[in-house]
């Protein structure tokens, strides 16, 4: 009897620990879900700082109204949000406001963030608690300016302009593009940077229900283009390019190398297929996409290889970036990007362009595309003028056909890379 | 003296060049926390951006990314007579320092040797009389047939993007390309670059002549390419700046634009740069090592323990690394016994210069291995045995750069001045060359050890290098002279000029060759006459591994980069299918 009780004990103490493996077990792919997810809303680019932990703030984010230092996220009890409980958590991301009850920013997307579900809160929970190391980072407090340092007043703008809508699917829908929009309305936060901004510096749309969505706009002072039907890619296209920061045509450049760098090249294949099928699917915004003409293509690419009577501009192109990009403007599939018809090049804003010749690009290493390729900037070799001149001539060789830019266009984007 | 130990690792990899990066990749990818020491500076792209290699007298007179003399400089000598002197400047060979090594400003012609040149002495005990070669010639077989490496081969050329033509695809020859390679499992990856003019001018002569020219196989590829590994290098555009220039374009195959920017991605891997390994530390029994010591930035003396060494520095800082740390038993001539320092080998040039009035060759518009060449003239291919020498040389016609400093003139044209100047304006872009890069046998009293008088800044004694031409290279390079010249006479050029060895000449270590020092700590099957085994695991302590053109018996007329590329891999796997496994030596005698 005695016997038979120990081995009663010992076998029940044996499928006690084999629950607690499977809890654990169970535990680390939510966590590994939360992370994720975490990949997926590239919290990471915000609330981390070089040189600091990861997640534990102190990333200086200019609001123009003063400047916002993003939080500690890390679960440290004190200096971050290792107090939060998973409703204060949830609260915080979808409607920016701390346990303590006052207003964040909305530098924090909570609009969008408004859409995550339940099922993908808990597991971001889980991660931010258990997945995350704990610091005792305290950043910098953010300084706004009067009167946006009254934190109740985001009350108000959240009144008008924040929605706490949750992801609405609309009718027809398949299940990856339904996939796709969730990840650009909710997580991604596309609209963040990719939709225009109305007068309280609001999106003016979340959602694909409303055209202004996603139709592209400036941020900081750099164009963004609209992700409306992307008319100049195919769906591999727009996955290569988040996967890899390069694509057929193009390498990407500013703000969204760190994001292709953070985010996108850590989501599944499945989930970039969803997105493109998904931007595939909006209505293109109109005039956001040049139209090529081969004609105007083959006369500049002759015109350079003959080398006559070349205006400034083009002899500056065959000096400094025909070596890369060559007289046709192709450049090379998924190396160096091609000039003609790029939509940066043809924004009608050029700082964009502006920026990558003085400053130059670099792509992420990516796992899927490991080379780091850099193109230089050329800041150091070539005078406002002379920027002015060969940005000019590359707006306006092959079939683009872009305003010529001014020596003052250059200065001003000089001023601000030397800051 | 001591005063740091690092954290132990499984793997440390002395040097980060071809053969570093190689072993880097391959055992990381397996796992294993690999930390490599570099005893140069790193070398990230932005140093190479466009346009800053375009910089003739930085880079190609100054030797820019080339290893100090101060730091890496060998004693010389030609015989066992004289007093060897030290390399205060380079001369013959030049060999490169920093991340991606020589690996970086290499020319990138990548081609293999032949089936026989990897059995040569098979082929000489078989197609020469007993006698006829020079008594000291100590030729000897590389330890592997041609099935075994061959997928190594296969292997680098993807990692690399080779550009050209299949010569030879599973047995069947194919047109255009060498009719002499061995079989080949895959077609080269990337079609060839484009011919110049010299090329083609050669190729047509070479071919109406007999010969069987095909264009240089190249490493800097003609076409956007991504490898094995997901590396990406993109299409050559001809700029002119590849021997002794990393590429601004990431067109040459170079460990930065194939593995390194993988590996580093990988958190089992990390670096070390201006860290100068000075000895691999054994136990007590000396059978196996127990990790390596290094010099760091600050001058402090740095204990990095590991389970595995590769040395994977230049050839003969491998071999002097070697014999600062015991390993193995010195090389003694007058005995013939010792195996650390023997077997070494250089390589000789030479050709004409064709000038033409009415030809434009637009030297400015090529790449490093831009040209065409035959393999006609290699051991097997010909009758060397009724000519009394055994060897060969890749016969071309290459364009590798437009760079002005250099430029061949008439004979005749001043050196200086006006009359050059003038000479420079009327014959720039009119000459082309036919050059040869020839094999060079190996001999009893051509070897390696340490210089009983100099030592480097840290007071390590300096490698010593006896070395000479021999009667049997000299003999080929007049063979070879006539082929040449008879080539040259066919293009019918207005005027010419030669550089060919005569019979009485020494070497000459202050004219540039090539940096294709072979042989030292080579790999054999026997540890009476080897340094290492054919996996290039040192017969005398298990766990080093030295990859690298010292492991070659002698030297073949094809370039050094693809053999040390198979080796390396085929040594890689070794370690990662036995020696992983069981440690121990991996062929048993």
């Amino acid at each position: 009897m005695k016997n038979s009780l120990k081995q009663l004990l010992a076998a029940s103490t044996l499928a006690l620990a084999t629950i607690a493996m499977a809890q654990a077990a169970t535990d680390q792919t939510l966590v590994q879900r939360g992370q994720y997810l975490a990949r997926a809303g590239d919290c990471m680019a915000c609330h981390s700082a070089a040189g600091k932990p990861a997640f534990s703030g102190g990333l200086a984010i200019d609001s123009g109204h003063g400047i916002i230092y993003s939080t500690n996220i890390t679960p440290d009890k004190q200096h971050g949000i290792g107090s939060y409980t998973e409703q204060q958590f949830a609260t915080a991301v979808r409607h920016g406001v701390r346990a303590d009850g006052t207003n964040l920013y909305p530098a924090m997307p909570y609009p969008s963030y408004a859409k995550v579900t339940d099922d993908d809160m808990h597991a971001l929970y889980a991660y931010f608690m258990d997945g995350v190391k704990p610091s005792a980072e305290q950043p910098p407090a953010t300084s706004m300016r009067f009167p946006f340092n009254m934190r109740w007043g985001m009350k108000v703008w959240n009144f008008f302009f924040a929605s706490d809508k949750p992801f609405q699917e609309q009718a027809g829908w398949s299940g990856e593009i339904k996939r796709g929009a969730y990840l650009v309305e909710g997580l991604g936060h596309c609209g963040s940077c990719h939709t225009p901004r109305g007068v309280a510096m609001n999106e003016k749309a979340l959602d694909s229900s409303d055209s202004k969505f996603l139709s592209g706009g400036e941020l900081n002072d750099w164009p963004v283009p609209s992700l409306r039907g992307l008319p100049r890619w195919n769906e591999q296209d727009i996955v290569d390019y988040l996967q890899t920061g390069r694509n057929r045509n193009t390498s990407v450049a500013g703000e969204m190398t760190a994001v292709v760098e953070h985010s996108t090249s850590h989501l599944q294949s499945d989930d970039l297929k969803a997105i493109a099928m998904y931007l595939k699917m909006l209505s293109p915004t109109p005039g956001a996409s040049a139209s090529v003409k081969p004609q105007g293509s083959e006369a500049t690419a002759k015109k350079l290889t003959a080398a006559k009577d070349l205006t400034l501009g083009e002899r500056l192109y065959l000096d400094n970036c025909a070596a890369c990009h060559f007289v046709t403007a192709k450049g090379a599939t998924r190396i160096f990007p091609e000039l003609d018809g790029s939509t940066v090049i043809n924004a009608d804003n050029p700082t964009g362009l502006l920026h990558v010749i003085l400053a130059g690009a670099r792509t992420p290493s990516t796992a899927k595309a490991p080379s780091i390729l850099v193109m230089p900037g050329f800041a150091h070799r070539l005078s406002d003028n002379e920027v002015a001149e060969l940005a000019t001539f590359v707006r306006q060789g092959w079939s683009n056909q872009a305003a010529a830019v001014s020596e003052h266009d250059v200065a001003r984007v000089r001023a601000k890379l030397e800051k | 003296m001591q005063t740091i130990t690092n954290d132990e690792v499984d793997v440390v990899i002395v040097g980060l060049g071809w053969a570093g990066s190689i072993m880097a990749i391959e055992l990381a990818k397996e796992g294993l926390k690999v930390r490599a020491l570099e005893r140069g500076p790193d070398r990230p792209p932005e140093d190479f951006a466009y346009p800053k290699p375009a910089d003739q007298y930085g880079y190609a007179t100054r030797n820019k990314v080339f290893a100090k003399p101060r730091d890496a400089a060998l004693t010389v000598r030609y015989n066992t007579q004289e007093t060897a002197l030290p390399t205060r400047k380079w001369g013959a060979f030049a060999p490169g320092t920093g991340v991606g090594g020589s690996g970086l400003h290499w020319t990138g012609v990548l081609i293999r040797p032949t089936p026989t040149d990897l059995k040569l002495k098979t082929y000489a005990d078989h197609a020469y009389k007993r006698g006829s070669l020079d008594p000291d010639m100590r030729i000897k077989d590389f330890p592997f047939t041609w099935d075994e490496i061959e997928p190594y081969y296969d292997f680098f050329d993807k990692v690399c993007g080779l550009s050209g033509n299949t010569g030879n695809l599973r047995g069947k020859t194919q047109p255009g390309g060498d009719p002499f390679e061995g079989p080949r499992s895959n077609p080269y990856p990337l079609p060839a670059l484009h011919d110049t003019l010299n090329s083609s001018m050669f190729a047509e002569t070479a071919k109406r002549m007999g010969y069987h020219p095909f264009p240089n196989p190249s490493a800097n590829v003609s076409q956007p390419w991504t490898n094995p590994y997901g590396s990406q290098i993109a299409p050559c555009n001809y700029c002119g700046f590849c021997s002794k220039y990393p590429c601004l374009n990431y067109s040459k195959a170079s460990p930065q634009t194939t593995i390194l920017d993988v590996v580093k991605q990988m958190p089992n891997f990390d670096y070390r740069v201006n860290a100068n390994v000075i000895r691999v530390d054994l136990h007590a029994d000396k059978k196996t090592a127990r990790g390596v010591t290094y010099i760091d930035e600050q001058k402090r003396e740095v204990f990095q323990p590991a389970k595995i060494v590769i040395l994977s520095s230049f050839q003969f800082a491998n071999v002097r690394l070697m014999l600062l740390s015991g390993i193995g038993k010195p090389y003694d001539p007058i005995t013939e016994t010792g195996t650390i320092g023997r077997n070494y080998a250089f390589l000789s040039n030479g050709g004409a210069t064709l000038f033409f009035k009415d030809k434009n060759f637009n030297p400015f518009v090529t790449a490093g291995a831009t040209g065409e060449m035959f393999n006609d003239i290699s051991p097997g291919n010909f009758d060397g045995a009724s000519l009394g020498f055994i060897g060969g040389a890749k016969i071309h016609s290459s364009q590798s750069s437009g760079a002005p400093i250099g430029t061949s003139l008439p004979p005749g044209t001043p050196g200086w001045g006006k009359g050059w100047k003038e000479g420079m304006v009327d014959w720039y872009g009119r000459s082309m060359k036919i050059s040869i890069t020839t094999s060079c046998m190996s001999y009893r009293g051509h070897y390696l050890d340490l210089d009983p008088n100099y030592k480097d800044p840290w007071g390590v004694p300096l490698l010593r290098m006896t070395f000479d031409w021999r009667q049997n290279e000299l003999k080929l390079q007049r063979y070879l002279r006539d082929i040449v010249l008879n080539i040259s006479k066919e293009l019918k050029p207005d005027a010419m000029s030669e550089s060919f060895l005569a019979l009485d000449s020494h070497w000459d270590i202050t004219k540039y060759v090539s940096t294709h020092n072979v042989g030292g700590a080579i790999m054999g099957d026997s540890p009476k006459d080897s340094a290492l085994n054919r996996y290039l695991q040192s017969w005398d302590v298990h766990n080093v591994f030295v990859p690298g053109g010292n492991a070659f018996p002698q030297n073949f007329q094809a370039n050094p980069t693809a053999t040390i590329g198979a080796i390396t891999l085929y040594a890689a796997d070794a370690i990662k299918k036995y020696y992983l496994k069981n440690p121990g030596p991996l062929v048993k005698v």
